[in-house]
């Protein structure tokens, strides 16, 4: 398949995007009004009178009919402009662009921990069926899969924190002693290690360590358990029987021809798992301070605060196409089945 | 010097410090809960600098505490455990050097502060205060509502007669004139900078001081990064009252109550706001945590029982409820013992002192008594409702409410109302036909409280409550001072009414609870509920 041919399929996958997208515009917009509560009244403070809450009605454009509202935030929204979260004071894009990174910074951290754990763990589970690296690989995926993530995260704040002192306080993304970065990727630890500061960046991973496990230990499970299917199905299929046969050595069978199989299904799992652990996160935030996008989603949902939701919403969408993207196209560089039927 | 070798002389550099850039200040901050900077965890969310802005929220006024000037103040007072509360009889100075009231009491006339400086250096004049106030009514919401509270409604009142002298004219004598301008709305801001950055759309500047905050208090924003934390750092030019003890003050947002309690008992943070009664309870006992637990001025945490709902327009049967609440049990598992118990007290009214105990207490003898006169002697259901946001103590509350009333035959089905849905459905529309309910008022008079929770059509009474007599009680006395010889009986008598028609059952006075790492000192009580950081000082 040519390059020109991949990215005119990759072009026509993101035209494809597009409605999508608007759908979900237009149903989180309607899902947020429809939500009970009136913004307004919340916002117009404790002792506001009618006409107050009124003044702030029309401040926050709810005064007007809904199709006009919406015609109003598309418009805004081509602009770029996302409106402003009243519940944080801040615009949405400034939030968005402060709080995407944090989280994602975590989830990614937690899933790039959880695979180099995870893979090994099942394909050595696989390959030695019921001894003590499967019973060991059963244990996590049942913990894992069993454990609640705020529990882990206090459990692991008690002991590391609490009780032993080898975390440092719970209380965002940095201590207190320093400053965060310069902003390049929104990552502290990518950015500090951009700016060639050793110490900032050790002051960050020392904060993501505990939420980091926390997501990992979560993340961990579907996997590993994963891996161990996907490998033990590649181990029993015919194709790995003929290799075998054919004298090539373990190692050979075992990577080339069982893993590399074996790795589509985890990768589609991958995408999936995604989306749980950026679900996960708003419970880790909460008990970490960590000021991330889903602690803000919820307290913005809490409140009714539309633009704020609406902006959430709208990022995770064009977050997810990407996501979804980006395995399709992992896809076709690892199977060579995928792509060339076309 | 790079951020390295700073971090390894920061121990030994501490005098020196303030002489520093600003960027290489906040590595001090090393020695968290040092002598210099004090931090303070919270679990809400500052979300304006500005108090006047529309959809500021409640944490966010601490801003106006601690960065701005009012023209007066409130004295401190020693509580009976011997903590230190603000005194609202005691009106102080604070921008206003003095002033004057005239004889019929409706024109107040101030004098500004010399040497008074905003942050920078431009003398505070009778104009700021004049705009300021402006500000205050003119911008609706929340700070127009608590300044109409003191009869301050207009511009028009407002008079800057010359730099020095600032004057108020009232419809008509008021009590509450002077106190409201000691609460966090009135503000005193710097004009010419906020004029500078108004816009034709924006003439209040409402967009520049949401961010950047422009007055003449003890302390100023250093830094604020939104969903993370605040940095304050002292004014050494503030003129209105004694240094603070802390040169720089770090507010940190973390949303988790567990965590908030392991980094207070750690002593990793000076402070935790704000703490739920179970941890008040918990904290005090440990070494290394000291717990400051101040009943909540002129609050009550009650049961109302709504007149529109049909069983509770018989005053029987609300009496019959107030006679079936376990009240003991109650203080005990949802108020963990903390604050002042409300039930139980004299047949008779004898004083006028607010909160005081109601003559009810569990009686369910009477309670089957009173039922059996009414036409629900056969019992009835109705929900039983309360604000989620408030659940740590609403709902162990609620679930002993139900039982009680349970005994004399009333079936209450529990209903939890989210946050957000709240004021609208309780305090707005006025529907529940039972719930729970917190009012506090900010100007401790009793009066006051009964203004706003016993007119019809007033916020608080979220019950639909209508008694001429009172109604004229309260308009008579609101304005009228405490020295006034028919104060004394028209309180009395609206505290009889309120008790014998009982459509709010008092529960118990709440209190405001604030843990400290040991050797943080100076902590006052104020009635706003917020930290008010400037008198707090290392030991």
């Amino acid at each position: 398949m040519s390059l020109g041919v991949k990215s005119k399929r990759v072009l026509t996958r993101l035209l494809q995007a597009i409605p999508t997208v608007f759908g979900i515009l237009v149903v989180c917009f309607i899902l947020t009004r429809a939500l009970p509560g009136d913004p307004a009244a919340y916002f117009a403070g404790d002792m506001a009178d009618e006409a107050s809450i009124e003044q702030v009605r029309e401040n926050l454009g709810l005064d007007q009919p809904m199709p006009m509202q919406f015609v109003t935030y598309v418009g805004d929204l081509l602009q770029g402009d996302l409106g402003v979260a009243i519940s944080t004071g801040q615009t949405v894009t400034q939030e968005l662009a402060k709080r995407l990174p944090a989280s994602l910074e975590l989830t990614l951290g937690a899933l790039l921990l959880a695979l180099t754990i995870a893979v090994p763990l099942g394909v050595l589970a696989a390959t030695r069926p019921n001894s003590w690296v499967d019973h060991l690989c059963r244990f996590l995926v049942t913990a894992g899969v069993s454990l609640p993530t705020f529990f882990t995260g206090l459990a692991l704040l008690y002991v590391f924190y609490y009780l032993l002192g080898w975390a440092p306080p719970p209380m965002g993304r940095l201590d207190m002693m320093f400053l965060p970065p310069e902003s390049i990727t929104g990552f502290y630890t990518i950015d500090s290690l951009i700016a060639g500061d050793w110490a900032l960046f050790k002051a960050s991973l020392a904060q993501m360590a505990l939420p980091l496990i926390t997501l990992a230990l979560f993340t961990l499970a579907p996997i590993a358990r994963m891996t161990r299917a996907a490998m033990l199905q590649t181990l029993a299929s015919d194709y790995v029987r003929t290799a075998r046969a054919a004298g090539l050595s373990r190692r050979r069978v075992l990577v080339t021809y069982a893993f590399r199989n074996a790795l589509l299904p985890v990768i589609t799992t991958l995408g999936m798992v995604f989306s749980f652990v950026l679900g996960a996160n708003v419970l880790v935030e909460k008990v970490f301070a960590w000021p991330g996008i889903g602690s803000f989603a919820v307290e913005a949902l809490v409140v009714s605060d539309y633009a704020a939701v609406q902006g959430f919403v709208l990022s995770m969408a064009l977050l997810f196409v990407a996501l979804n993207l980006l395995i399709d196209v992992t896809y076709t560089l690892i199977d060579p089945r995928v792509g060339e039927d076309s | 010097m790079n951020r390295r070798n700073f971090l390894k002389s920061a121990t030994t550099l501490s005098v020196g410090a303030s002489l520093l850039p600003l960027a290489q200040l906040l590595p001090q901050a090393a020695q968290a809960a040092s002598n210099e900077t004090a931090v303070v965890v919270f679990g809400g969310t500052i979300n304006s600098l500005d108090i006047h802005r529309s959809g500021t929220n409640r944490a966010s006024y601490q801003v106006a505490i601690n960065c701005y000037d009012r023209l007066v103040s409130f004295g401190t007072k020693q509580t009976a455990d011997g903590s230190l509360s603000y005194d609202f009889n005691n009106v102080q100075p604070e921008l206003a050097e003095s002033w004057e009231i005239s004889d019929d009491g409706t024109v107040m006339t101030f004098k500004i502060r010399k040497g008074a400086t905003f942050w920078d250096g431009k003398p505070v004049t009778a104009h700021d205060v004049k705009w300021s106030l402006d500000r205050a009514v003119s911008l609706g919401g929340f700070p127009t509502v608590q300044m109409k509270a003191g009869r301050l409604e207009s511009p028009d009142q407002f008079k800057a007669i010359d730099d020095e002298t600032f004057q108020i004219t009232l419809p008509f004598p008021s009590k509450l004139a002077l106190p409201d301008l000691a609460t966090p709305i009135p503000i005193i801001i710097n004009s010419e900078v906020a004029k500078a950055n108004a816009t034709p759309d924006d003439p209040w500047a409402t967009e520049y001081l949401h961010r950047s905050p422009a007055g003449s208090g003890a302390f100023k924003v250093m830094r604020w990064n939104a969903g993370e934390q605040l940095v304050y750092e002292r004014n050494d030019n503030w003129a209105c009252g004694p240094l603070p003890g802390y040169q720089r003050v770090m507010l940190r947002e973390v949303p988790a109550q567990s965590t908030r309690r392991a980094l207070i008992e750690r002593g990793s943070v000076s402070a935790s706001q704000n703490i739920p009664n179970k941890d008040a309870k918990e904290l005090a006992e440990k070494a290394g945590v000291k717990v400051v637990s101040t009943p909540i001025e002129n609050c009550i945490y009650s049961l109302c029982t709504n007149l529109d709902f049909e069983p509770f327009k018989d005053k029987r049967v609300r009496q019959a409820v107030a006679w079936s609440i376990p009240y003991e049990k109650i203080f005990e598992q949802a108020a963990y013992g903390q604050g002042v118990p409300m039930w139980g007290g004299a047949d008779q009214v004898t004083s006028i002192a607010w909160p005081q105990k109601s003559p009810y207490e569990q009686n369910l003898e009477k309670a089957r008594a009173l039922m059996a006169q009414t036409a629900y002697k056969d019992g009835f259901e109705v929900p039983l409702s309360f604000n989620l946001s408030v659940a740590d103590w609403a709902e162990p509350t609620a679930l002993l409410i139900q039982q009680g009333l349970a005994e004399i035959g009333i079936k209450a089905s529990i209903e939890k109302i989210p946050g957000a849905n709240w004021r609208t459905i309780a305090l707005v529309e006025k529907k529940l036909p039972l719930h729970l309910e917190n009012f506090g008022g900010w100007l401790n008079t009793p009066d006051y409280y009964f203004f706003w929770a016993y007119i019809k059509g007033n916020l608080f009474n979220s019950y639909n409550y209508d008694n001429p007599e009172m109604a004229k009680l309260i308009d008579d006395t609101l304005d009228m001072a405490v020295s006034h010889p028919d104060y004394t009986p028209n309180v009395t008598r609206m505290i009889e009414i309120a008790f014998d028609d009982i459509p709010r059952i008092p529960l118990w006075q709440p209190t405001l609870n604030v843990a400290f790492k040991e050797g943080v000192e100076g902590y006052e009580y104020w009635f706003h509920r917020q930290m008010d950081i400037r008198p707090l000082k290392p030991a």
